[in-house]
């Protein structure tokens, strides 16, 4: 063979090559697939805010250097949070105080959060004698910009403190002290000084700054303009510091996290056609599951106009509701009774494995292994249509499940 | 800056300009004598040496672009020049030598003195080093150099568990004996060592790495402990080479003024390397794997392995060795390299399900060397990269293609 030829024949391979190195790489995970992502509808301006605040948080890792600390739950915010899905046991909070509703009593002891980890050289919190507390397991973080954006008449709508309708579910808000640099919308509702609360295992946080701000000092010990105190240890106030100057994030690394957790995409349900999952859909409603886990909710008008009138499926009321003493923890937040939880939201549920580490690890406390396992465990309210899941037949469970699962 | 490249630019231009002088320049080759180890591949390279000169120059450059893609997302085509470094050697006397060997990296971002000492040889079995060392721990801390792999990437073993290229002040002996097909080596050093920044660094996980950039550490230790580092091989002159080393010491401040702040913290590597080359095939087989225990607090994040461990092997077919393209004995390759990196190694507290935080490659590549002295590469790299909790893992794939070559 010719030299001329064969490096003919060497440049026509470098270049079929080069033409099928795309097929060579990874692809990307079906949209259904992934939690994270930015909703649709986002102006440039706001994709590069939703960049840097996803930067913010799933690749800001804080040691003691950058203000980790000196005590904290967890270093980062991704951490807790993996791909914006539900979190895994190993960074479970901890919250403690009372059982009664007349406020935390050991705020100046260390609570409402103990901060279980501490930077080398220091010794952890531990929880106060006497103080009852609860175990809370990071949610998912998607959608939840969408509500957010819902109107607190839009969520009080659905409260049956009396439960006036007798159908055994009462659904009450969680009324909560404003932090101090809250700054309320035209939709906010005030009560003797209180707002609703929408986020959290107790809806305790009345909007996504709030928790957001709480989340960097609680859990990972970072202060910021809004929150300017490393949080009391051991009953200690104003604890041996670092060396980190405070705040030790700007505020603007603040506002970049907010404005993505609100422009998070919500979850896309899988296999929505599926005979099964339609059989699951209606069980869900026939055994009244669907009371408190409400489904369809439209946003009105919102500040960005990509939340605007839209229509989404987060299966939940955030309201609280008597799950009974099986989930009885004693410790309560605002006027929510110890027994009392928000609804949690289902949608992206059958994806919560995949930022569990493999495995369910749900209700607040992550104690339920499978969806069958948290359906047992609903109590109170629930127990009603607990008792109708038990009566049904295994294929009926079982549709059930996959529907729950294609959320 | 600017001036310390324009010095290494004048510099290089008189390397090639010499090469095209041979009354003026001589070269000596490196030694391929079956005699070599790994140990010696610091002055197992080729020099330069310019008449009557007593210091013989030489160096190496490595340059290439890459196309990768993460599930999906490519950061489209890239170029790198990762590393030019430049050899200076000197026979002060007979059995008195001095070696050093600074490196630019990423095109003159970092400037690192990566080996600077004297040898003063009493006896083929006792020999002393002084100065700024290379860390005998596995093979490819001491044996790195660009042109001698036919893989553009460094190993992640060898680069993120052992910090290659990990060189430290300090002093110690070496030594070989040899007698019939066997040569016994040994290696012994204290130099200054790691820092606390290896469980206190951005990349949230034990990263020992962050020592490097520490700069202090060339002038003082960070806790008046020394690192202990000793290696212990042996070759067969037809078989191969296998080695295995410590090193060893404490990485926390646990004192100062006085003040006992800690207790002393141990971070201890093991590891073993071999190289082979299959009788009449020629198939050269080259690995290491390297075990990492570190001291962590228990009260810090579990994030923070206290176990690591890696290793990768490479497998390298000629396939083609004669004059092709005009060049004389030249080599055109085949090669396959597998890697593993364990960063975390045990079980959650709260769950004693497994900690992940791993990653798996393989790298096929084809390699081409017009002289043994120049390689020109072309890599196809895949990993899949797995979080700390186990989550479905990140798939990392693209192209390399570079040279790397001696001058």
């Amino acid at each position: 063979m010719l030299p001329k030829r064969r490096i003919l024949y060497f440049i026509s391979i470098v270049l079929l090559s080069l033409a099928a190195c795309k097929k060579l790489l990874p692809k990307a995970p079906q949209e259904d697939e992934l939690l994270d992502g930015p909703i649709e509808g986002l102006t440039p301006e706001q994709k590069i805010q939703f960049l840097a605040g996803d930067v913010a948080f799933n690749e800001d890792i804080f040691t003691a250097q950058n203000g980790l600390g000196p005590y904290f739950v967890a270093n980062s915010c991704g951490s807790c949070h993996a791909g914006d899905g539900k979190g895994h046991l190993f960074t479970t909070l901890v919250r403690f105080g009372q059982s009664d509703t007349n406020g935390n009593t050991y705020l100046t002891k260390g609570g409402p959060q103990l901060q279980n980890r501490a930077i080398p050289g220091y010794a952890p919190e531990q929880i106060p004698e006497g103080a009852s507390f609860s175990k809370f397991t990071p949610p998912a973080n998607t959608g939840l910009g969408f509500l957010e954006a819902l109107t607190d008449a839009q969520i009080l709508a659905n409260a049956d403190p009396l439960d006036a309708n007798g159908d055994g579910i009462s659904g009450v808000p969680n009324y909560v002290h404003p932090p101090n640099y809250f700054q309320p919308k035209a939709h906010h509702l005030i009560s003797n000084g209180r707002y609703v609360g929408r986020f959290g295992k107790k809806a305790a946080a009345i909007d996504l700054w709030h928790q957001t701000v709480n989340a960097y000092v609680q859990d990972m010990g970072v202060t910021s303009e809004y929150a300017s105190s490393e949080p009391a240890i051991n009953g200690i106030v104003g604890p041996y510091g670092d060396n980190t100057p405070d705040p030790e994030i700007p505020s603007s690394t603040v506002q970049n996290v907010i404005f993505y957790l609100r422009t998070l995409k919500t979850p896309v349900q899988r296999d929505q056609n599926n005979s099964n999952v339609i059989a699951g859909k209606n069980i869900f409603k026939n055994i009244g599951c669907e009371k408190c886990h409400i489904a369809d909710w439209k946003t009105n008008k919102a500040d960005i106009d990509a939340l605007s009138y839209k229509e989404f499926h987060p299966y939940t009321d955030l309201l609280l509701h008597d799950m009974g003493a099986a989930l009885n923890d004693n410790y309560t937040e605002g006027i929510a009774k110890t027994a009392e939880w928000k609804t949690p939201a289902l949608w992206g549920l059958g994806l919560s494995k995949n930022s569990q580490g493999g495995k369910y690890f749900l209700m607040h406390d992550g104690r339920a292994t499978s969806i069958n396992d948290a359906i047992m465990l609903h109590g109170g309210e629930g127990e009603n249509s607990k008792n109708k899941y038990q009566d049904l037949s295994q294929n009926e469970k079982d549709d059930l499940i996959k529907f729950l699962e294609s959320l | 800056m600017k001036k310390v490249l324009l010095l290494i630019l004048l510099f290089i231009n008189l390397l090639f300009f010499a090469q095209t002088d041979s009354s003026f320049v001589k070269r000596t080759p490196a030694d391929t004598s079956k005699l070599k180890m790994n140990m010696d591949a610091v002055y197992n390279r080729p020099f330069l040496t310019m008449g009557k000169f007593p210091v013989a120059v030489g160096g190496y450059v490595e340059a290439n672009s890459s196309y990768f893609g993460t599930d999906g997302v490519t950061e489209g085509l890239s170029f790198q020049i990762p590393r030019l470094t430049i050899f200076l050697s000197s026979t002060i006397k007979k059995r008195i030598k001095f070696l050093s060997e600074i490196e630019f990296e990423e095109g003159g971002k970092e400037i690192n003195i990566e080996f600077a000492s004297m040898d003063i040889e009493l006896h083929p079995l006792l020999n002393l080093r002084g100065g700024v060392i290379m860390n005998p721990i596995g093979a490819f801390n001491q044996n790195h150099d660009g042109p001698k792999w036919e893989f553009i990437s460094r190993p992640f073993s060898a680069t993120t568990i052992i910090p290659s290229t990990w060189s430290n002040v300090g002093f110690g002996l070496f030594g070989k004996y040899a007698k019939s097909n066997l040569i016994w080596a040994y290696e012994a050093y204290l130099t200054n060592g790691f820092d606390d920044k290896i469980i206190s660094n951005t990349q949230g996980r034990t990263w020992l790495p962050e020592s490097k950039k520490n700069p202090e550490r060339f002038e003082e230790s960070f806790n008046g402990v020394p690192l202990v580092t000793t290696k212990t091989a042996i070759r067969h002159r037809k078989v191969g080479e296998i080695g295995v080393s410590w090193m060893g010491g404490v990485y926390n401040k646990f004192e100062e003024d006085g003040l006992v702040l800690d207790k002393q913290r141990r971070i201890d590597l093991y590891a073993i390397d071999l190289n082979t080359a299959l009788p009449k095939i020629n198939t050269y087989i080259n690995g290491e794997w390297v075990w990492a225990f570190v001291d962590v607090p228990g009260t810090y994040s579990q994030a923070f392995g206290n176990k690591l461990q890696g290793g990768f092997l490479d497998i390298v077919q000629p396939v083609l060795k004669r004059k092709i393209l005009g060049w004389e004995n030249s080599t055109l390759n085949f090669a396959f390299r597998t890697e593993y990196v364990d960063y975390n190694v045990g079980s959650f507290n709260e769950t004693q399900t497994n900690i992940a935080d791993h990653i798996v490659t393989i790298v096929p590549g084809i390699s081409f060397r017009p002289s043994q002295q120049t390689v020109i590469r072309f890599n196809y790299r895949y990993h899949w990269q797995t979080d700390l909790l186990g989550n479905p893992a990140s798939r990392t794939a693209g192209f390399q293609f570079g040279f790397s070559t001696y001058f």
